[in-house]
């Protein structure tokens, strides 16, 4: 930084000693490489007193970081876990998060500051020129290698022996297979697992806070209620899986206000069951508006409009949300009258 | 007089008018307001239909029509509820100040026993939910736990996951349910205010309702306290990272280039 600012510095009347030797431009060789500047030296090259206050402030760093592991390690045992205090900007706080954040926190910065300042004012900071070697061999180490090469290749009967030669070129190909082969356990093809859920004709509604089957009477003008299929619980195994794909948003809706035919067609006496699944990235939707009757996304706010059959009027979503057909059977619960008509969940290559 | 006409073409003059005129519209409305005139007496129970529809005909009936059946600047009250009417007035939504994309908490205007009236009144319109008592909304002896799962289910996606609130469409927002009391939670859920989807005993019973305010009084109630000391407004991971990238990673870069200014040389350039 100093030579460019003085260039001063750079003639030969301030040079001390042979390191960085300026060359000086003349008519001979007019863009000489003006090589490295003088070295510099700092206070604690030059000062006993300083390098002692420096390797002293270096220590107690390396110190602090000890002292305050020991404070990690008290705090620790000290602190309960649901203790708690007021420590000003932060406002309440979990005392045992608080003093081992802290303590974890200064014990390394001191062991980092420490360093930074042993290497900047203890360590050496002459400057070292390392040139970079030839990348070319030279011409008799090459002209050994080929003859080398050359000999090893005719003792092996590499050339003569074709029968070895194409036998071993084989086991080399085969081998890596293996490793292919084992690529088949990453998992089974979905197959039609995409285009299936557990709906299926005279499965029940179920309402998922109180695990009961639905009424039609149940669900009110406004109201949002989530349902899942007949028979799936939650301790079930595979109940995540399957939920992903069955879970059911219900909603009821006027008929006059219903400007879908089919949908109108495929609700009862108004409710209507829509999948959860946003058709984008298969969020769960559900932030349901009752008096525009739009379904917001919170992922990338796509909103459907399940008046009008979950048509998308916003967003990234590229097709409307599928529409469950539902019916009532005859002991008065809602029941499927089939799987939905088309995928649920995110569009995929296969999707058509 | 000369004085002040003599300054009539001040820069300012116009501002000044234009100040005087807003404070004179202004008190003259806080003086003429609706709410403001309407005093109701200390009545009988027996009364209380009366009084409330004295209270509506001033306060309400020039939106929602004069027997309640609703206008075009606002919906139908029959069959609301007293339930409905507890909360809009009673958490200062209604009287609306203003259309807009949805009516905004504000200062309560009615006392309690104004409130009690015009939800008699209402009430009386054709049947819906009533006032929860004391005993329906106490947290007390409720499921935390339960609550948390039910709040997740049906409540998280607007309102996130410990009340916090949320952006909805077109200007309309899920608000953050910090400091709402017990009973207008339950009332909310009871009746659906404004878009909120209702979430009626049919769907959801008595006692989920009860588990849900118990959830909510454990995770954002006044005693609740955060291990985590800064909220950053309890949003998740959003806000987190994005403290964390601007923060945390702008002190070190700050260290760094500290560390790098400075020269160790004896000699300062």
């Amino acid at each position: 930084m100093s030579s460019q600012e003085n260039p001063e510095e750079n003639l030969p009347s301030e040079q001390e000693s042979a390191h960085g030797a300026v060359a000086v431009a003349d008519e001979a060789d007019p863009f000489a490489d003006p090589g490295l500047p003088p070295h510099e030296h700092r206070v604690q090259d030059i000062d006993e007193q300083a390098a002692r206050r420096s390797e002293r402030t270096v220590a107690l760093l390396f110190t602090i970081s000890m002292l305050a592991t020991v404070a990690f390690i008290a705090s620790f045992v000290a602190f309960p876990v649901d203790k708690s205090v007021y420590i000003w900007p932060i406002g309440h706080i979990s005392a045992l998060n608080f003093s081992l954040g802290m303590t974890l926190g200064i014990a390394l910065f001191c062991i980092g500051a420490g360093a930074v300042h042993w290497a900047r004012t203890l360590m050496s900071d002459v400057e070292v020129a390392d040139d970079r070697h030839p990348i070319e061999a030279e011409p008799e180490v090459k002209a050994k290698v080929m003859a080398d090469f050359a000999a090893g290749a005719k003792e092996s009967q590499l050339g003569r022996r074709k029968l070895i030669r194409n036998t071993m070129f084989g086991a080399l190909a085969m081998v890596p297979l293996s490793g292919v082969v084992l690529l088949r356990d990453l998992g089974p093809l979905p197959e039609d697992k995409l285009r299936h859920t557990l709906w299926s004709k005279g499965k029940l509604l179920v309402n998922m806070n109180t695990n009961e089957p639905l009424r039609p009477s149940d669900v009110q003008v406004g109201s949002l209620t989530f349902a899942k299929p007949e028979g799936l619980e939650e301790h079930d195994h595979d109940f995540q899986t399957q939920i992903a794909k069955a879970a059911l948003m219900i909603v009821r809706i006027q008929p006059d206000n219903i400007k879908d035919k089919r949908e109108l067609e495929w609700s009862h006496e108004g409710v209507v069951a829509y999948s959860k699944i946003c058709t984008h990235v298969g969020c769960p939707i559900s932030l349901y508006e009752q008096q525009t009757h739009h379904a917001l996304c919170p992922c990338h706010q796509s909103t459907f409009d399940l008046s009008d059959g979950a048509r998308v009027i916003f967003g990234p979503a590229g097709h409307a949300l599928p529409q469950l057909k539902i019916g009532v059977n005859e002991e008065g619960y809602l029941e499927a009258h089939g799987d939905f008509d088309e995928p649920v969940g995110p569009a995929f290559w296969e999707r058509g | 007089m000369k004085k002040l006409s003599a300054r009539r073409r001040h820069p300012l003059a116009a501002v000044v008018v234009l100040l005087l005129a807003l404070a004179a519209t202004g008190g003259l409305y806080a003086a003429f307001a609706p709410a403001d005139k309407a005093q109701a007496d200390e009545t009988a129970q027996s009364l209380a239909i009366d009084e409330g529809k004295k209270l509506y005909a001033v306060g309400c009936s020039s939106c929602h029509g004069t027997g309640g059946q609703g206008s075009s600047d606002g919906p139908s009250l029959v069959g609301v509820g007293a339930a409905a009417v507890d909360f809009q007035v009673g958490t200062g939504r209604m009287p609306l100040q203003q259309q807009g994309a949805q009516a905004p908490k504000k200062k309560v205007i009615y006392s309690q026993a104004q409130i009690d009236q015009l939800a008699a009144y209402i009430a009386s319109l054709g049947a819906g939910p009533n006032i929860p008592t004391e005993k329906q909304v106490s947290p007390e002896g409720a499921d935390i736990a339960k609550g948390g799962e039910l709040f997740r289910t049906n409540c998280a996606q607007c309102h996130n996951f410990t009340g916090e609130g949320g952006a909805l469409t077109h200007g309309k927002y899920a608000p953050s349910l910090e400091g709402v009391s017990p009973k207008h939670i339950y009332e909310a859920m009871q009746t659906g205010p404004q878009n909120m989807p209702s979430f009626p005993d049919t769907t959801m019973p008595e006692k989920a309702k009860k588990d849900i305010i118990a959830y909510l009084d454990a995770v954002n109630g006044e005693k609740t306290e955060s291990p985590g000391g800064l909220k950053l407004g309890g949003l998740g991971p959003v806000s987190e990272g994005l403290f964390a990238w601007i923060f945390g990673l702008g002190a070190l870069i700050a260290v760094a280039v500290w560390v790098a200014a400075r020269t160790a040389k004896a000699k300062k350039s």
